[in-house]
Protein backbone atom coordinates (compact mmCIF):
# COMPACT_ATOMS: atom_id res chain seq x y z
CA UNK A 1 0.00 0.00 0.00
CA UNK A 2 1.22 3.23 -0.41
CA UNK A 3 1.22 5.10 3.12
CA UNK A 4 1.80 8.53 1.97
CA UNK A 5 -1.33 8.28 -0.63
CA UNK A 6 -3.91 6.69 1.82
CA UNK A 7 -2.87 9.10 4.68
CA UNK A 8 -3.61 12.17 2.02
CA UNK A 9 -7.14 10.64 1.79
CA UNK A 10 -8.01 9.94 4.86
CA UNK A 11 -6.62 13.18 6.58
CA UNK A 12 -8.75 15.27 4.41
CA UNK A 13 -11.69 12.99 5.55
CA UNK A 14 -11.02 13.64 8.60
CA UNK A 15 -10.89 17.10 8.26
CA UNK A 16 -14.07 17.47 6.69
CA UNK A 17 -15.96 15.18 8.65
CA UNK A 18 -14.53 17.23 11.72
CA UNK A 19 -15.31 21.11 10.49
CA UNK A 20 -18.39 19.93 9.03
CA UNK A 21 -19.52 18.53 12.14
CA UNK A 22 -18.80 21.77 13.98
CA UNK A 23 -21.04 23.30 11.56
CA UNK A 24 -23.44 21.37 12.07
CA UNK A 25 -23.53 21.55 15.47
CA UNK A 26 -24.26 25.47 15.83
CA UNK A 27 -27.63 24.25 15.41
CA UNK A 28 -27.87 22.90 18.64
CA UNK A 29 -30.50 24.41 20.94
CA UNK A 30 -31.41 26.94 18.68
CA UNK A 31 -32.61 24.75 15.40
CA UNK A 32 -35.76 26.13 13.93
CA UNK A 33 -37.76 23.28 15.33
CA UNK A 34 -37.09 20.78 18.10
CA UNK A 35 -37.04 17.93 15.93
CA UNK A 36 -34.28 20.26 13.89
CA UNK A 37 -32.23 21.02 16.54
CA UNK A 38 -32.00 17.17 17.52
CA UNK A 39 -31.05 15.76 14.09
CA UNK A 40 -28.26 18.65 13.28
CA UNK A 41 -27.01 18.09 16.83
CA UNK A 42 -27.09 14.12 16.38
CA UNK A 43 -25.86 14.22 12.46
CA UNK A 44 -23.00 16.49 14.03
CA UNK A 45 -22.80 13.71 16.37
CA UNK A 46 -22.03 11.53 13.96
CA UNK A 47 -19.57 13.32 11.90
CA UNK A 48 -17.31 13.70 15.22
CA UNK A 49 -17.30 10.17 15.54
CA UNK A 50 -16.13 9.73 11.71
CA UNK A 51 -13.12 12.61 12.45
CA UNK A 52 -12.10 10.59 15.31
CA UNK A 53 -12.37 7.11 13.72
CA UNK A 54 -10.00 8.29 10.81
CA UNK A 55 -7.78 10.19 13.36
CA UNK A 56 -7.77 7.54 15.45
CA UNK A 57 -6.58 5.23 12.21
CA UNK A 58 -4.13 7.31 11.07
CA UNK A 59 -2.62 7.12 14.37
CA UNK A 60 -2.56 3.27 14.59
CA UNK A 61 -1.35 2.44 11.28
CA UNK A 62 0.94 5.79 10.35
CA UNK A 63 2.33 6.62 13.46
CA UNK A 64 0.75 10.57 13.12
CA UNK A 65 -0.37 12.32 16.44
CA UNK A 66 -3.43 11.32 18.40
CA UNK A 67 -7.47 12.80 17.18
CA UNK A 68 -6.66 15.90 19.97
CA UNK A 69 -3.41 16.77 18.17
CA UNK A 70 -4.99 16.19 14.54
CA UNK A 71 -8.51 17.86 15.39
CA UNK A 72 -7.17 20.59 17.27
CA UNK A 73 -3.66 21.39 17.37
CA UNK A 74 -2.92 22.04 13.87
CA UNK A 75 -2.37 25.51 11.99
CA UNK A 76 -5.04 26.71 9.81
CA UNK A 77 -3.48 25.81 6.27
CA UNK A 78 -2.60 21.64 7.84
CA UNK A 79 -6.38 21.28 7.36
CA UNK A 80 -7.33 19.89 3.92
CA UNK A 81 -10.82 19.77 4.62
CA UNK A 82 -12.65 21.24 1.74
CA UNK A 83 -14.02 24.94 1.16
CA UNK A 84 -17.59 24.15 1.70
CA UNK A 85 -17.63 22.55 5.08
CA UNK A 86 -15.86 25.87 6.61
CA UNK A 87 -17.60 28.50 5.20
CA UNK A 88 -19.98 30.29 7.99
CA UNK A 89 -23.59 29.13 8.05
CA UNK A 90 -25.45 31.87 6.36
CA UNK A 91 -28.75 30.61 7.21
CA UNK A 92 -30.94 27.68 7.90
CA UNK A 93 -31.38 27.34 3.70
CA UNK A 94 -27.92 27.57 3.48
CA UNK A 95 -27.54 24.90 6.26
CA UNK A 96 -29.54 22.57 4.57
CA UNK A 97 -28.10 22.73 1.13
CA UNK A 98 -24.69 21.96 2.03
CA UNK A 99 -25.47 19.51 3.82
CA UNK A 100 -27.46 18.02 0.92
CA UNK A 101 -24.60 18.50 -1.34
CA UNK A 102 -21.71 17.21 1.32
CA UNK A 103 -23.80 13.91 2.24
CA UNK A 104 -24.65 12.68 -0.87
CA UNK A 105 -21.04 13.20 -1.79
CA UNK A 106 -19.83 11.24 1.49
CA UNK A 107 -22.49 8.62 1.22
CA UNK A 108 -21.17 7.58 -1.90
CA UNK A 109 -17.39 7.90 -0.99
CA UNK A 110 -17.96 5.87 1.76
CA UNK A 111 -19.68 3.23 -0.69
CA UNK A 112 -17.07 3.24 -3.19
CA UNK A 113 -14.39 2.50 -0.14
CA UNK A 114 -16.19 -0.72 1.00
CA UNK A 115 -13.61 -2.06 -1.84
CA UNK A 116 -10.83 -0.40 -0.81
CA UNK A 117 -7.71 -2.04 -0.96
CA UNK A 118 -6.90 -0.62 2.50
CA UNK A 119 -8.63 -3.15 4.61
CA UNK A 120 -9.07 -1.49 7.83
CA UNK A 121 -10.47 1.61 5.78
CA UNK A 122 -12.90 -0.36 4.24
CA UNK A 123 -14.33 -1.96 7.03
CA UNK A 124 -14.75 1.60 9.00
CA UNK A 125 -16.20 2.76 5.80
CA UNK A 126 -19.55 -0.41 6.05
CA UNK A 127 -20.58 1.01 9.23
CA UNK A 128 -19.88 5.15 8.43
CA UNK A 129 -21.94 4.37 5.17
CA UNK A 130 -24.53 3.20 7.17
CA UNK A 131 -24.83 6.04 9.44
CA UNK A 132 -24.67 8.44 6.53
CA UNK A 133 -27.85 6.62 5.38
CA UNK A 134 -29.89 8.44 7.47
CA UNK A 135 -28.26 11.52 7.43
CA UNK A 136 -28.89 11.85 3.17
CA UNK A 137 -32.61 10.59 4.18
CA UNK A 138 -33.29 13.85 6.49
CA UNK A 139 -31.03 15.83 4.14
CA UNK A 140 -33.30 14.87 1.24
CA UNK A 141 -36.37 14.88 3.20
CA UNK A 142 -36.00 18.70 3.71
CA UNK A 143 -34.76 19.69 0.70
CA UNK A 144 -38.21 17.95 -0.73
CA UNK A 145 -40.03 20.17 1.18
CA UNK A 146 -38.72 23.43 1.58
CA UNK A 147 -37.67 23.73 -2.40
CA UNK A 148 -41.60 23.31 -3.29
CA UNK A 149 -43.21 24.74 -0.33
CA UNK A 150 -43.64 29.11 -0.40
CA UNK A 151 -41.97 31.15 -2.58
CA UNK A 152 -40.01 32.30 -0.02
CA UNK A 153 -38.51 29.25 1.05
CA UNK A 154 -38.11 28.30 -2.38
CA UNK A 155 -36.11 31.19 -3.28
CA UNK A 156 -33.99 30.63 -0.42
CA UNK A 157 -32.73 27.42 -1.36
CA UNK A 158 -32.48 28.60 -4.91
CA UNK A 159 -30.06 30.99 -3.35
CA UNK A 160 -28.40 28.70 -1.11
CA UNK A 161 -28.28 25.95 -4.13
CA UNK A 162 -26.21 28.84 -6.55
CA UNK A 163 -23.81 29.95 -3.64
CA UNK A 164 -22.90 26.70 -2.32
CA UNK A 165 -22.44 24.80 -5.50
CA UNK A 166 -19.21 26.16 -6.73
CA UNK A 167 -17.88 25.48 -3.26
CA UNK A 168 -19.86 21.73 -3.71
CA UNK A 169 -17.46 21.39 -6.61
CA UNK A 170 -14.49 22.19 -4.41
CA UNK A 171 -15.25 18.31 -2.77
CA UNK A 172 -13.47 16.76 -5.74
CA UNK A 173 -10.40 18.71 -6.01
CA UNK A 174 -8.08 15.99 -6.55
CA UNK A 175 -4.95 15.60 -4.19
CA UNK A 176 -1.02 15.74 -5.82
CA UNK A 177 -1.15 11.76 -4.61
CA UNK A 178 -4.78 11.16 -6.53
CA UNK A 179 -3.10 8.97 -8.68
CA UNK A 180 -1.52 6.49 -6.17
CA UNK A 181 -4.93 6.32 -4.50
CA UNK A 182 -6.60 4.81 -7.81
CA UNK A 183 -3.66 2.83 -8.75
CA UNK A 184 -3.26 0.82 -5.67
CA UNK A 185 -6.87 0.25 -5.55
CA UNK A 186 -7.07 2.51 -2.67
CA UNK A 187 -9.77 4.80 -3.31
CA UNK A 188 -11.69 5.14 -7.39
CA UNK A 189 -10.93 8.71 -7.45
CA UNK A 190 -12.37 11.99 -7.16
CA UNK A 191 -13.44 12.22 -10.86
CA UNK A 192 -15.52 9.14 -10.27
CA UNK A 193 -17.29 10.51 -7.12
CA UNK A 194 -18.05 13.81 -8.36
CA UNK A 195 -19.90 11.82 -11.66
CA UNK A 196 -21.77 9.54 -9.68
CA UNK A 197 -22.60 12.24 -7.15
CA UNK A 198 -24.12 14.32 -10.16
CA UNK A 199 -26.17 12.07 -11.47
CA UNK A 200 -27.36 10.98 -7.60
CA UNK A 201 -28.31 14.74 -6.96
CA UNK A 202 -29.86 16.23 -10.42
CA UNK A 203 -32.88 14.15 -9.89
CA UNK A 204 -33.57 15.00 -6.58
CA UNK A 205 -32.83 18.80 -7.22
CA UNK A 206 -35.43 18.50 -10.08
CA UNK A 207 -37.91 16.78 -8.12
CA UNK A 208 -37.59 19.74 -5.08
CA UNK A 209 -38.63 22.01 -8.23
CA UNK A 210 -34.92 23.75 -7.50
CA UNK A 211 -32.51 24.16 -10.68
CA UNK A 212 -28.76 22.61 -10.93
CA UNK A 213 -26.72 25.81 -11.51
CA UNK A 214 -24.56 25.46 -14.82
CA UNK A 215 -21.69 26.49 -14.04
CA UNK A 216 -18.51 24.20 -13.57
CA UNK A 217 -16.45 27.02 -11.94
CA UNK A 218 -15.05 25.20 -8.45
CA UNK A 219 -14.08 26.54 -5.44
CA UNK A 220 -10.38 24.93 -5.00
CA UNK A 221 -7.52 25.21 -2.51
CA UNK A 222 -8.76 23.53 0.58
CA UNK A 223 -7.42 20.75 -0.27
CA UNK A 224 -3.93 22.09 -0.51
CA UNK A 225 -4.63 23.82 2.90
CA UNK A 226 -5.86 27.21 0.83
CA UNK A 227 -8.70 28.33 2.96
CA UNK A 228 -11.08 31.15 3.53
CA UNK A 229 -10.64 33.49 6.50
CA UNK A 230 -14.13 31.44 8.06
CA UNK A 231 -11.80 28.60 8.96
CA UNK A 232 -9.48 30.71 10.85
CA UNK A 233 -12.35 31.95 13.17
CA UNK A 234 -14.12 28.62 13.13
CA UNK A 235 -10.58 26.98 14.70
CA UNK A 236 -10.45 30.04 16.92
CA UNK A 237 -13.83 29.10 18.34
CA UNK A 238 -13.38 24.98 18.12
CA UNK A 239 -9.71 25.19 20.27
CA UNK A 240 -10.48 27.53 22.79
CA UNK A 241 -11.10 25.58 25.40
CA UNK A 242 -8.12 23.53 24.52
CA UNK A 243 -5.81 26.56 23.88
CA UNK A 244 -6.81 27.42 27.68
CA UNK A 245 -5.23 24.72 29.47
CA UNK A 246 -3.13 22.81 27.11
CA UNK A 247 -2.48 19.37 28.42
CA UNK A 248 -4.79 19.18 30.51
CA UNK A 249 -6.08 15.59 31.56
CA UNK A 250 -10.15 15.74 30.67
CA UNK B 1 -6.73 -19.48 19.34
CA UNK B 2 -5.95 -22.02 21.56
CA UNK B 3 -8.81 -24.16 21.62
CA UNK B 4 -8.33 -26.99 24.74
CA UNK B 5 -11.66 -28.19 26.67
CA UNK B 6 -10.80 -25.62 29.40
CA UNK B 7 -10.77 -22.25 27.05
CA UNK B 8 -13.83 -23.99 25.66
CA UNK B 9 -15.34 -23.72 28.91
CA UNK B 10 -13.82 -20.70 30.38
CA UNK B 11 -14.72 -18.76 27.20
CA UNK B 12 -18.12 -19.71 27.82
CA UNK B 13 -18.19 -18.52 31.39
CA UNK B 14 -17.09 -15.10 29.86
CA UNK B 15 -19.79 -15.53 27.62
CA UNK B 16 -22.31 -15.62 30.51
CA UNK B 17 -20.66 -13.23 32.42
CA UNK B 18 -20.68 -10.53 30.24
CA UNK B 19 -24.17 -10.71 30.09
CA UNK B 20 -24.15 -8.83 33.27
CA UNK B 21 -22.60 -5.88 31.53
CA UNK B 22 -25.38 -3.26 30.38
CA UNK B 23 -25.85 -0.69 27.83
CA UNK B 24 -24.83 2.31 29.78
CA UNK B 25 -27.63 3.82 27.70
CA UNK B 26 -30.43 0.94 27.78
CA UNK B 27 -29.51 -0.02 31.10
CA UNK B 28 -31.88 -3.08 30.47
CA UNK B 29 -30.25 -4.87 27.78
CA UNK B 30 -26.66 -6.56 28.19
CA UNK B 31 -24.02 -6.18 25.81
CA UNK B 32 -24.22 -9.04 24.45
CA UNK B 33 -27.69 -8.97 23.67
CA UNK B 34 -26.87 -5.88 21.70
CA UNK B 35 -24.72 -7.77 19.74
CA UNK B 36 -21.46 -5.33 20.40
CA UNK B 37 -19.11 -8.20 21.79
CA UNK B 38 -18.37 -9.81 18.37
CA UNK B 39 -15.61 -12.70 19.86
CA UNK B 40 -13.33 -13.98 22.43
CA UNK B 41 -10.58 -15.79 22.06
CA UNK B 42 -7.95 -16.89 24.33
CA UNK B 43 -4.12 -17.38 22.78
CA UNK B 44 -1.07 -20.08 23.55
CA UNK B 45 -0.46 -17.95 26.39
CA UNK B 46 -3.81 -17.43 28.07
CA UNK B 47 -3.95 -14.28 26.97
CA UNK B 48 -8.18 -13.40 27.10
CA UNK B 49 -9.15 -11.02 24.05
CA UNK B 50 -12.85 -9.68 23.97
CA UNK B 51 -13.61 -8.00 20.56
CA UNK B 52 -16.18 -5.30 20.25
CA UNK B 53 -17.68 -3.19 17.64
CA UNK B 54 -19.71 0.02 18.25
CA UNK B 55 -23.46 0.63 17.21
CA UNK B 56 -22.71 3.45 15.97
CA UNK B 57 -18.60 5.01 15.82
CA UNK B 58 -19.78 8.40 17.92
CA UNK B 59 -21.55 6.51 20.07
CA UNK B 60 -20.18 8.30 23.67
CA UNK B 61 -21.19 5.11 25.56
CA UNK B 62 -18.48 2.98 24.11
CA UNK B 63 -15.51 3.35 26.50
CA UNK B 64 -18.51 3.12 29.24
CA UNK B 65 -18.82 -0.90 27.74
CA UNK B 66 -15.12 -0.89 27.49
CA UNK B 67 -14.53 0.03 30.98
CA UNK B 68 -17.65 -2.60 32.00
CA UNK B 69 -16.01 -5.66 30.15
CA UNK B 70 -12.38 -4.71 31.84
CA UNK B 71 -14.11 -5.02 35.25
CA UNK B 72 -16.08 -7.95 34.64
CA UNK B 73 -13.13 -9.86 33.52
CA UNK B 74 -11.09 -8.58 36.48
CA UNK B 75 -14.09 -9.66 39.13
CA UNK B 76 -13.83 -13.37 36.86
CA UNK B 77 -10.02 -13.37 38.04
CA UNK B 78 -9.33 -13.34 34.24
CA UNK B 79 -5.63 -11.73 35.11
CA UNK B 80 -4.22 -10.64 31.61
CA UNK B 81 -6.66 -9.36 29.17
CA UNK B 82 -7.52 -7.24 26.21
CA UNK B 83 -10.39 -5.52 24.84
CA UNK B 84 -10.12 -4.51 21.39
CA UNK B 85 -12.68 -2.25 19.31
CA UNK B 86 -12.51 -2.73 15.90
CA UNK B 87 -15.08 -2.87 12.46
CA UNK B 88 -14.07 -6.22 11.46
CA UNK B 89 -17.65 -7.89 12.01
CA UNK B 90 -19.82 -4.61 10.92
CA UNK B 91 -23.26 -3.88 13.74
CA UNK B 92 -26.30 -3.19 12.19
CA UNK B 93 -29.61 -4.11 14.49
CA UNK B 94 -30.12 -7.25 12.90
CA UNK B 95 -27.57 -8.32 15.74
CA UNK B 96 -29.48 -7.61 18.55
CA UNK B 97 -31.20 -10.47 19.88
CA UNK B 98 -35.12 -12.03 20.52
CA UNK B 99 -34.40 -11.54 24.07
CA UNK B 100 -32.65 -8.21 23.76
CA UNK B 101 -35.52 -6.75 21.22
CA UNK B 102 -38.27 -8.01 24.02
CA UNK B 103 -36.65 -6.08 27.14
CA UNK B 104 -35.87 -2.72 24.82
CA UNK B 105 -39.79 -2.94 23.69
CA UNK B 106 -40.62 -3.51 27.81
CA UNK B 107 -38.10 -0.47 28.59
CA UNK B 108 -40.50 1.60 26.45
CA UNK B 109 -38.49 2.08 23.35
CA UNK B 110 -39.82 0.27 19.96
CA UNK B 111 -37.85 -2.48 18.49
CA UNK B 112 -35.71 -2.73 15.09
CA UNK B 113 -37.10 -5.31 13.23
CA UNK B 114 -34.69 -7.47 10.99
CA UNK B 115 -33.62 -6.46 7.45
CA UNK B 116 -32.25 -7.56 4.55
CA UNK B 117 -28.71 -6.43 5.14
CA UNK B 118 -29.24 -2.32 4.88
CA UNK B 119 -32.83 -0.88 5.91
CA UNK B 120 -35.31 0.43 3.31
CA UNK B 121 -37.47 3.49 4.22
CA UNK B 122 -40.22 0.84 5.06
CA UNK B 123 -38.40 -0.46 7.70
CA UNK B 124 -37.29 2.70 9.29
CA UNK B 125 -40.56 3.90 8.75
CA UNK B 126 -42.95 1.35 10.28
CA UNK B 127 -42.54 1.12 13.72
CA UNK B 128 -44.80 -0.97 16.58
CA UNK B 129 -45.85 1.09 19.20
CA UNK B 130 -43.83 -0.20 22.32
CA UNK B 131 -46.90 1.01 24.72
CA UNK B 132 -50.10 -0.37 22.83
CA UNK B 133 -48.37 -2.60 20.45
CA UNK B 134 -50.24 -0.69 17.56
CA UNK B 135 -48.85 -1.13 14.43
CA UNK B 136 -51.21 2.31 13.52
CA UNK B 137 -47.86 4.90 14.06
CA UNK B 138 -46.07 7.60 12.10
CA UNK B 139 -42.58 8.36 11.69
CA UNK B 140 -41.85 12.19 13.46
CA UNK B 141 -38.09 12.22 12.66
CA UNK B 142 -35.13 9.70 12.06
CA UNK B 143 -33.23 11.44 14.84
CA UNK B 144 -34.21 10.83 18.52
CA UNK B 145 -32.14 11.81 21.91
CA UNK B 146 -29.72 9.51 21.44
CA UNK B 147 -27.80 8.41 18.17
CA UNK B 148 -29.70 5.07 17.87
CA UNK B 149 -33.40 6.56 18.01
CA UNK B 150 -35.63 8.04 16.05
CA UNK B 151 -38.80 9.54 17.08
CA UNK B 152 -42.41 8.30 16.36
CA UNK B 153 -46.44 9.04 17.17
CA UNK B 154 -49.03 5.97 17.88
CA UNK B 155 -52.08 7.17 16.15
CA UNK B 156 -54.46 4.79 18.77
CA UNK B 157 -52.92 5.49 22.22
CA UNK B 158 -51.58 8.91 20.93
CA UNK B 159 -48.46 8.52 22.88
CA UNK B 160 -45.07 9.51 21.03
CA UNK B 161 -42.27 7.10 21.45
CA UNK B 162 -38.89 6.29 20.76
CA UNK B 163 -37.74 3.49 18.72
CA UNK B 164 -34.62 1.73 18.34
CA UNK B 165 -34.11 2.49 14.89
CA UNK B 166 -32.89 -0.17 12.29
CA UNK B 167 -30.14 -0.19 10.74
Amino acid sequence: MNKEAAQELMLKMADDALIYGHRLSEWTGIGPILEEDIAFSSISQDKVGHAWQLYQLLEEDFGMPGPDQLGFGRKENEYKCCRLNELYTRDYAFALIRHFLMDHAEFIRYSLLRASSYEALAQLAKKVRGEIKYHVLHADTWVKKLGAATEESHSRMQAALNEAFPYALGIFEPGPLEQELIDTGIFIGEERLQSEWLDEIRPIIEESGLQLPATTDAAMGGRSGNHSSDLADLLEEMSEVLRSDPGANW
Amino acid sequence: MNMTPENIEKIKEIWQALKEVEDPEIPVISIVDMGIVTDITIDENGDVKVEMTPTFTGCPAIEVMRKGIEKKLSELGVERYRVELNYKTTWTSNRISEEGREKLEKFGLGRPESHEGEPRMEDIANARCPHCGSENTELKSVFGSTLCRSIHVCHDCRQSFERFKPV
